[in-house]
């Protein structure tokens, strides 16, 4: 221990937090061997964008929801989309959902790999970065980087471009990709599984600092799939709501120190998990026998309390979205028109769908023209603030008499179990919603 | 004799990190990249930082908070070559709409705590604050793009990247005229060439990701774009995107100004 014999005080700071996509901040104070405070803050500079959809077009709020987040677009795009419809009562079914449900296992495959070897991996095997690890384990950094750019391919040909993709509208797409293009990933599908599978055993040999907790998993859940773009919204508690009623039971609170707000489950006001734990803790029966496998292999249970493991379940989802891709891939049937028209009216519509790190919630209020009158998005990172917080003191008391620097370290890791996408997290949203 | 690697360094301003993500996505380069530069400092994936001087920095974001307006300042200092990349960098970006409203009027419809919140009233390109050698467009920028951007730059040449309008892109891949053909809504003829020639290809309009060529004629593009039928408002926002504070679309908005009551 550094400590002095005259202060029994320990400061630990991490001023500008690496490898997470955005500016975030911690602040631990030690006093007599107890946590005095600890705080995670994100100081990404809130961008409003919730006032500067007011009174635009209905048809506007997938492109530029977008611009939220250059990691998940998809996720803002679609959780965009389906409010829309679901404001203009129509819903997107048949070979136009497939084409979605394949763009959004692209964004999984691309977000999950980038994090899990270009930004994760270092921690456990004590790197600096992907860079440095690539030293050593050559052959894991390039076949990573080869399946993250498969992710990006298939949205590429679905959505023109992996970051920020223009072919996505309300109603389903601006034009049909051709079928050439989709039977064209066939080859590299099956390749990128051999690869996905590799690298998910990988995350078997390495080590989990100690720590679990009891979370509260909240996720979609959908009667038929393993849910990523669609569904009901879950909770391990029982909860079982369709997504219209999400603010009925989750509520968010404003706190100084951090530019995002707080996630809570409305009654209890405590944190709840969102994310890939949380899918597999509620959905993981829903999984290909294949990841099902995987998962019991590398040493995953029927449940996840170690948060250390999430680089575990991002890579059995790896495989399971690189499965359900093919899948897709191969029963491709193409549409019959691009888009279902949806004409606008006066009303309120919600959407919410899996983002790479939890649920992304997008509700609207449209006048009679289709303009927006209100909206308010809830990205999965503020959801997941608080249970960050009760995860970093759980990991102190238990890792205490680390020296500070590797303390410091472990910190830094555990807030990465999350992938904090720190700039969605940070456009701050209005605690209690007035209606006109 | 090996000489020193040049440093390069990748700053964040208010953004998406959708741009710096385009440095990771150049998943064939970027191990060799790695190798011919000194990545020094690149937050978004290193817990590693050498100090500067830094012989190139690429520059994502906006400029909207105090703290932002000077850190800005302390990048120029440090960097040899400054590079902005992405809307948000050379234009202000999408979140440049707050310019055009009262900033107590935005932060009360977002937040619950007012005194917590602080920003300036506008969000504004990093060349409003400081010299810039070298502004890459895009929302996001093309990867291709930012590679000939930094191999240019490390071997003294200017970057060549086409200044010409996205009708150019569109004839040289022989894409049908989605004006022209269907009617549809275009900033193509105003917009910069380079993201590939993506909207027309999908059957749609571009929405100018690029930001304005050097010298659009965006009043005839205005004519023509209500001979469509289109309404002043659904104009303006048209104008008003990724690159609403770019000078010419800035000016090509406003002059739709007075039927908008927002």
């Amino acid at each position: 221990m550094s400590q002095s014999a005259q202060s029994d005080t320990r400061v630990i700071e991490v001023n500008a937090l690496a490898r997470v996509e955005g500016e975030g901040a911690l602040y631990l104070r030690v006093h007599d061997g107890a946590i005095a405070d600890l705080k995670f803050r994100i100081y990404e500079p809130p961008r409003f964008f919730e006032a500067l959809l007011e009174g635009r077009d209905f048809r506007d709020a997938p492109d530029i929801t977008a611009r939220i987040c250059g990691i998940c677009p998809m996720a803002y795009i679609l959780s965009a989309c389906q409010a829309m419809e679901a404001a203009a009562g129509v819903s997107v079914t048949g070979p136009l959902r497939d084409l979605r449900r394949l763009a959004y296992c692209g964004e999984w495959i691309q977000s999950h790999v980038l994090h899990v070897f270009l930004l994760h991996a270092p921690d456990f095997l004590g790197y600096d970065d992907s860079i440095q690890l690539s030293r050593d384990h050559p052959e894991v950094v390039k076949k990573a980087l080869k399946l993250k750019k498969l992710g990006n391919q298939v949205l590429e040909v679905i959505g023109g471009r992996a970051v920020h993709p223009v072919n996505f509208r309300v109603g389903g797409l601006h034009c049909v990709p051709r079928r050439s293009a989709i039977e064209g990933l066939t080859d590299d599908l099956e390749r990128g599984l051999e690869t996905a599978i590799e690298l998910t055993r990988f995350t078997a040999g390495l080590a989990f600092p100690g720590f679990d907790d009891d979370y509260l998993s909240v996720s979609l859940r959908h009667a038929d799939e393993y849910a990523i773009h669609e569904g009901r919204i879950a909770g391990s508690d029982g909860l079982d709501i369709p997504v219209s009623e999400f603010e009925t039971h989750f509520d968010e609170e404003h706190k100084a120190h951090s530019n995002a707000l707080y996630g809570v489950r409305k009654g209890s006001r405590g944190p709840y998990l969102v994310g890939p734990v949380a899918r597999y803790n509620n959905n993981q029966r829903q999984l290909s026998p294949l990841a099902r496998e995987l998962a019991a292999e590398i040493g995953l249970g029927e449940t996840v309390t170690n948060p250390f493991r999430s680089i575990q379940v991002r890579m059995v989802e790896t495989v399971y979205a690189v499965e359900e891709a093919l899948r897709l891939v191969r029963g491709y049937r193409a549409p019959e028109a691009p888009a279902v028209e949806a004409m606008p009216r006066s009303a309120r519509g919600s959407g919410c769908t899996e983002a790479p790190r939890g649920i992304c919630f997008h509700r609207y209020d449209l006048d009679p023209d289709g303009r927006i009158q209100a909206a308010r998005i809830v990205p999965p990172t503020s959801q997941n603030q608080r249970q960050i917080e009760r995860d970093l003191r759980g990991v102190v008391e238990r890792h205490m008499s680390l020296p500070d620097d590797e303390l410091r370290w472990v910190c830094e890791q555990a807030i990465r179990n999350y992938d904090p996408c720190i700039s969605c997290a940070t456009h701050f949203l209005k605690l209690t919603v007035e209606r006109v | 004799m090996a000489s020193r690697r040049p440093k390069l360094a990748v700053w964040k301003f208010s953004s998406c990190d959708g741009c710096q993500l385009s440095l990771l996505d150049c998943e064939d380069e970027l191990l060799a990249l790695a190798e011919s530069v000194e990545i020094a400092y690149f937050l978004e994936a290193s817990r590693a930082e050498i100090a500067g001087p830094y012989d190139i920095s690429l520059v994502e974001g906006s400029i909207t908070t105090p703290q932002e307006a000077e850190r800005i300042r302390r990048v120029r200092a440090q960097s040899r070559a400054l590079i902005t990349i992405g809307a948000c960098a050379t234009t202000g970006g999408i979140q440049a709409l707050k310019n055009l409203r009262p900033l107590d009027e935005l932060v009360n419809t977002v937040y619950a705590h007012r005194d917590y919140i602080e920003s300036l009233a506008t969000s504004t390109p990093v060349l409003d604050h400081v010299r810039v050698d070298f502004e890459l467009h895009g929302c996001p920028i093309n990867k291709h793009q930012l590679l000939e951007v930094l191999n240019a730059t490390l071997n003294g040449r200017r970057p060549t990247v086409p200044a010409y309008s996205q009708c150019i892109e569109c004839k040289l891949a022989a894409t049908v005229c989605v004006m022209v053909a269907e009617g549809k809504p275009c900033l193509g003829p105003v917009t910069q060439a380079g993201c590939g020639n993506l909207c027309p290809a999908c059957d749609r309009g571009c929405f100018a990701c690029f930001g304005p060529v050097e010298t659009p004629n965006t009043s005839a593009l205005s004519e023509r774009l209500k001979a469509l039928g289109m309404d002043a408002r659904s104009l303006q926002h048209y104008y008003r995107l990724f690159t609403n504070n770019a000078p010419a679309f800035r000016e090509a908005s406003k002059a739709h100004e007075s039927v908008s009551p927002e």
